[in-house]
């Protein structure tokens, strides 16, 4: 019957339904059975866990951001403390001198709150649509949107106003850049939209090919084709431009076309860059210029993408532009870069073929040592001058060593006490009992003994391995300049150390290293410079006399007069000789002795763990907290502590609402900072004090 | 020369009408440079008084010796001052067994012992107020309900009491609100923070309405025994529970099966979550350590805390949820942060014996201790902190020496002073022989490493070390 109310049966219909019974009949395959309990309480269970996990992940904000705070008062939810209305203090309070009720009667008339609601109900809504806070956000928000904006105006306004080609040349580069950036990841991100954005750098391409650009026929390039006979970088420069010509009229496969617009506009501010001559001040020593010779930069440049041409090649040519001009500064800061780069390279192979190393004694007195006897042939007597400046120098640059392999030196002093995945104790715990302030400073005396008797077993340690022998000293004080081979022989013995791995390089380099080393350092003096910088250390260790004459005191005094010779005997203090030097014996090593052992005992000798470089560390220690040197402010803001807690006050677990609160916090604005917290307090206080004046009067 | 003060009383002690003209008239007879008495003189006599300062930093050398100095003092003194223990509150007749924190007051404290008997302290005056034959055995747990008003009891006798807060009246007698009689022993119990739910651990995890004799959930998962199950005190539907099985069960009080568990080397005794981070629970367990975790990822804790030389018995967060406070089977009380390996306090006394149970009072200003020689005991939680009103001077003070110690932290002979603790001579032994153990341990693992095959003995960190399997 139901099937007649529903539709009149017609012979497809009724062969369709046929065909289904007849599937059914066939179809003999059973219902999947039912998933067993243990398995369907795993999947339950890992379903419940998403759920809960990602419920608790909601607060992760709040977590970090208390993790951060500059402060954090606890109760989190405290009422403001400070007087209060009295409507909310007094509860059944009336109206009842005549003054009063007149007051009250005018307030009901303009329809004012009386009683518990201390706003007018528009007032109310008003609030409640927006609190304070969240205003004073957003108003801050807005301003500082609006000022965005204002600057951002300003800023184009003045680009747009400057003529210089090469400001907007610059900015166009940048541009391109930055659309590069965003085409790479489009292509990661959205694969439709950088398909157009191919299309479109397709069409550009075809433009730039259809301008005739690149095709040696404008002015700077007919003015080259001229000078190409004579001159082998003109013709360069030409090639290079045909070749850009080839590149543009050949179908563009890849998306890499913009880097090849770029490149070719280096290209053709290249042959300019060749057209500069810069004198040669120094055949002997190139390294002195702070420049590379030919060899290792052709070198260089065959190994690095944009190729920079030698400056000695290049003759003055006729075509100069003023722009070219421009551009050929921004090659020259890429030619700086690449210049830097490779004295960083040459600074590290430097560890491996000069062997120096400074040894890191435990009690942190360094040793610097240095094996020169590879370059004993090759010293050179050179004028004082020369000498001089090589000396700084090499200094600066041995400096640049030790810096380099202090990191290592240090690591395994850290290391013994240390586990992996595991912090140093907190306390030292003991079996003294710490009683009264004496005991206390036993306590820090306990540390510098222990460090003092180190230290003597290192001295002791370091006159062992000295085995030179004292007679070539005696030479050493009579001359002034002393041959290096007199000094330096062969059996001076050298303190053979694991080097640790400054940087990986291949086998293949180290022959160009080589070459390029020896090139780099041929003019160098590096023994005598060597010995100068001991004898000025040693100089700066020798004390001074100290002269203490007052001009005028017991005769005349006065302009062109000099204290008597007497006087000037008497208050000249001298001073004890120190103890000799450790390195007195070793010619080839300088010990630095700055350390004092007494001070030591005071000083941080690693650098303690959030820190990266000691700079940051210092830094910290250097500005100083108290009121002495910072105005009060400044003090209570510094010192602020990280917790406070109210006495006698139960601190709750965070609620829920906090959670929905720092959430909208977070998402319009970073959490309000300190002075802010405290502003309102102060203002109450002034405001209470005034309170107290009036009361006075 | 005239002073400014002088010329200031001048000013002031004058009538006012003629003022201008004395100020004329002493201007012509005295040379003077004049300055504006608002900078020097206080507008009323409560205000402070007005004192120029040059700041310029060539009047004041050596700034970081001389604070490098007073970090020095600072350090001395807290160590001399550091006086942590308070009172001892004895009455019981037999081992505290477990203790419980009044939710609305701070003066209230209530321990149960081993002999079934309960009572109820007052802190401030540091007297016992009430004493009540609550079970027969053990008082296994208790817990006071958000309100303040009644607190739940568990013991041996497999029964859950709730009894009122308030003292009866005279005449009245000792008589619980409610008895329910379970089927076995009950060995924890925690309440929910807003609403009338407590949850019960035995056999298995028992979820009660306040209204009704039977449980309303019960959670079991292959477990014979549970020691410990406490409530999120911020997400409030979540549970946690320490097993027998060395597991740490989590549960969702809404779901109706658990969440997950990580099964460890060693049991876990107990464990509490942290009040102002939802995520994070920190566990004492019976292998020394505490071990913290986030519940979101239990295939390893995030930090391993070390330093008690016997099993970790009980747990307490501060309120603050920076520390947490441990109670350990070694005679000792320790005070850690709460992302550091090591703990920052040791606290121990000759008479205190095991510790078994800690609470850290919700001012964050007090711990509490109970320990098997029957006595409660009350400590500092910042062992060289005064106690009391500080004046603000004495507040800035306090501040500026903290800072000071914080600065220099790093100087060798501050971090001597300020480290140094003393220890009882058979800590200190079995902390040195655990050393040992630990070196030697360490020792044979590298050895076997360096003589085996590379890639064969991987690295195991000491966070992986104590996690066995995370069961889903």
């Amino acid at each position: 019957e139901a099937i007649k109310h529903c539709a009149p049966i017609t012979p497809s219909a009724l062969i369709k339904t046929k065909k289904q019974l007849k599937n059914l009949q066939h179809n003999q395959s059973t219902l999947e059975t039912p998933l067993t309990r243990k398995e369907t309480e795993k999947i339950q269970r890992e379903v419940a866990f998403e759920k809960t996990s990602k419920e608790v992940s909601r607060w992760q904000s709040v977590v970090l951001q208390n993790q951060k705070a500059e402060q954090l008062v606890f109760p989190l939810n405290q009422e403001p403390s400070g007087p209060k209305r009295i409507e909310h203090v007094v509860a059944g309070w009336k109206a009842q001198t005549p003054l009063e009720q007149e007051i009250f009667s005018l307030l009901r008339m303009n329809k004012q709150p009386l009683h518990d609601p201390v706003l007018t109900p528009t007032e109310e809504a008003s609030l409640r649509a927006m609190s304070l806070e969240e205003a004073k956000i957003r108003r801050a928000e807005l301003q500082k949107t609006r000022v965005l904006q204002s600057y951002y105006e300003a800023k184009a306004k003045r680009g747009k106003k400057i003529k210089s080609k090469k400001y907007h040349r610059v900015q166009k580069k940048v541009m391109r850049k930055e659309y590069l950036k965003q085409f790479d990841e489009m292509v990661k991100t959205d694969p439709a939209a950088a398909l157009e954005e191919l299309k479109k750098m397709e069409l550009s391409r075809m433009k730039e090919r259809m301008s005739l650009k690149h095709q040696n026929s404008g002015k700077w390039a007919k003015s080259k084709a001229i000078m190409a006979k004579y001159d082998d970088g003109a013709r360069k420069a030409m090639q290079k431009q045909l070749e850009v010509n080839k590149d543009l009229t050949q179908k563009l496969v890849i998306p890499a076309d913009e880097d090849e617009e770029d490149e070719e506009e280096s290209a053709e501010t290249l042959p300019d860059f060749v057209n500069d001559v810069e004198p040669i001040l120094d055949q002997v020593n190139p390294w002195m210029r702070g420049k590379l010779s030919t060899e290792p930069m052709m070198e260089e440049s065959n190994r690095l993408d944009p190729p920079v041409w030698p400056r000695e090649v290049g003759k003055p040519g006729e075509g100069q532009d003023e722009q070219e001009e421009d551009e050929e500064q921004m090659e020259e800061t890429e030619e700086e870069s690449l210049l830097r780069g490779f004295e960083e390279r040459r600074k590290l192979r430097q560890t491996e073929d000069y062997n120096s190393f400074s040894i890191q004694t435990p009690d942190g007195k360094k040793a610097e040592i240095l094996e020169i006897s590879d370059y004993d042939e090759e010293a050179v007597e050179i004028s004082d001058d020369d000498e001089e400046a090589g000396l700084s120098n090499f200094t600066s640059l041995f400096h640049g060593l030790v810096n380099h392999m202090e990191p290592p030196a240090d690591q395994p002093k850290a290391g013994p006490g240390l586990r992996q995945g595991e912090s140093p104790a907190l306390l030292e715990e003991g079996l003294v009992r710490v009683r009264t302030l004496e005991d206390v400073e036993l306590l820090s005396q306990d540390i510098s003994t222990s460090d003092t008797a180190l230290l003597t077993t290192q001295i002791l340690g370091t006159e062992e391995t000295d085995t030179q022998s004292a007679t070539q000293q005696a030479d050493k004080k009579r001359k002034k300049m002393i041959d290096p081979n007199e000094v330096l022989t062969k059996e001076a013995k050298v303190i053979e150390m694991p080097l640790a791995p400054t940087a990986v390089e291949d086998v293949e380099d180290k022959e160009e290293q080589r070459v390029i080393i020896k090139e780099a350092f041929a003019g160098d003096d590096v023994v005598s410079d060597f010995l100068k910088d001991k004898r000025k250390q040693e100089e700066a260790g020798r004390p001074k006399v100290i002269d203490l004459t007052l001009p005028g005191w017991g005769e005349w005094g006065g302009l062109g007069l000099q204290p008597s010779r007497s006087k000037r005997k008497r208050f000249r203090v001298k001073v004890a000789p120190p103890p000799p030097r450790q390195d007195q014996k070793l010619p080839n090593i300088i010990i630095a002795e700055k350390r004092d052992s007494s001070i030591a005992a005071h000083q941080v000798c690693q650098l303690p763990f959030p820190f990266e470089k000691p700079i940051q560390f210092e830094r910290t220690i250097r500005s100083p907290v108290g009121r002495t040197w910072n105005t009060q402010n400044a003090v209570q803001k510094i010192t602020a502590p990280k917790v406070v807690t109210q006495l006698g006050a139960i601190i709750e677990p965070i609620a829920r609402e906090d959670l929905i609160k720092d959430n909208r916090q977070a998402v319009t604005g970073p959490s309000i900072n300190l002075e802010s917290d405290q502003g309102p307090q102060k203002k109450r206080r002034s405001q209470q004090k005034k309170q107290h004046k009036r009361k006075k009067n | 020369m005239v002073s400014p003060k002088i010329f200031g009383n001048v000013l002031s002690g004058r009538c006012k009408r003629n003022q201008q003209t004395h100020f004329r008239q002493i201007r012509a007879d005295i040379a003077l440079n004049i300055r504006n008495p608002d900078d020097y003189v206080r507008e009323t006599k409560l205000d402070i008084q007005r004192v120029p300062r040059n700041y310029d930093p060539s009047l004041h050398p050596f700034e970081v010796p001389r604070e490098y100095t007073r970090a020095l003092n600072a350090t001395k003194l807290e160590r001399v001052f550091a006086k942590p223990f308070l009172a001892s509150l004895d009455g019981h007749r037999d081992g505290v067994n477990c203790m419980a924190k009044h939710p609305k007051s701070l003066s209230t404290m209530l321990s149960g012992s081993c002999d079934g008997e309960l009572k109820v302290w007052n802190l401030t005056k540091r007297e016992c107020v009430r004493t009540l034959q609550a079970h027969e055995g053990f008082v296994r747990g208790m817990v006071v309900r958000f309100c303040g008003t009644s607190f739940f009891t568990v013991g041996d006798d497999k029964t859950i009491k709730q009894w009122k807060m308030e003292t009866p009246g005279y005449g009245e007698e000792e008589e619980p609100l409610n008895t329910i009689l379970g089927k076995s022993v009950f060995t924890s119990i925690d309440h929910h923070q807003k609403e009338g739910v407590f949850v019960t651990c035995g056999q298995q995890v028992d979820i009660w309405d306040e209204q009704r004799s039977s449980p309303i959930r019960s959670f079991s998962w292959g477990v014979d025994s549970f020691s410990c199950v406490r409530f999120n005190p911020v997400e409030t539907e979540l549970l946690a529970s320490c097993a027998s099985d060395r597991s740490i069960v989590l549960y969702d009080m809404r779901e109706a099966t658990p969440l997950k568990k990580v099964i460890m080397n060693m049991r876990s005794n107990t464990l509490c979550w942290n009040p102002m981070e939802a995520y994070n629970f920190t566990c004492s367990n019976e292998d020394y350590n505490l071990y913290t975790y986030d519940m979101r990822y239990l295939d390893k804790p995030f930090t391993v805390h070390m330093d008690h030389v016997s099993a970790v018995l009980d747990v307490d967060y501060s309120p603050t949820g920076k520390e947490f406070v441990s109670a350990s089977f070694d005679k000792t009380i320790r005070i850690f942060p709460k992302d550091s390996g090591h703990s920052r306090e040791v606290y121990h006394t000759k008479r205190m014996q095991h510790v078994i149970s800690i609470k850290w009072s919700s001012d964050n200003k007090y711990i509490l201790s109970a320990s098997d020689e029957m006595n409660i005991r009350l400590w500092k939680a910042n062992a060289a902190e005064k106690l009391g009103l500080l004046a603000p001077r004495e507040k800035a003070a306090v501040n500026y020496s903290q800072k000071l110690k914080e600065k220099f932290q790093h100087h060798p002979q501050i971090r001597r002073i300020s480290h140094h603790r003393h220890l009882p001579k058979s800590i200190y032994s079995q902390t040195k022989e655990l050393r040992v153990m630990k070196e030697a341990r360490r020792r044979k693992e590298r050895n076997v490493r360096k003589h085996s095959k590379p890639g064969s003995m991987p690295v195991v960190t000491e966070k992986e070390k104590h996690v066995v399997t995370v069961v889903k």
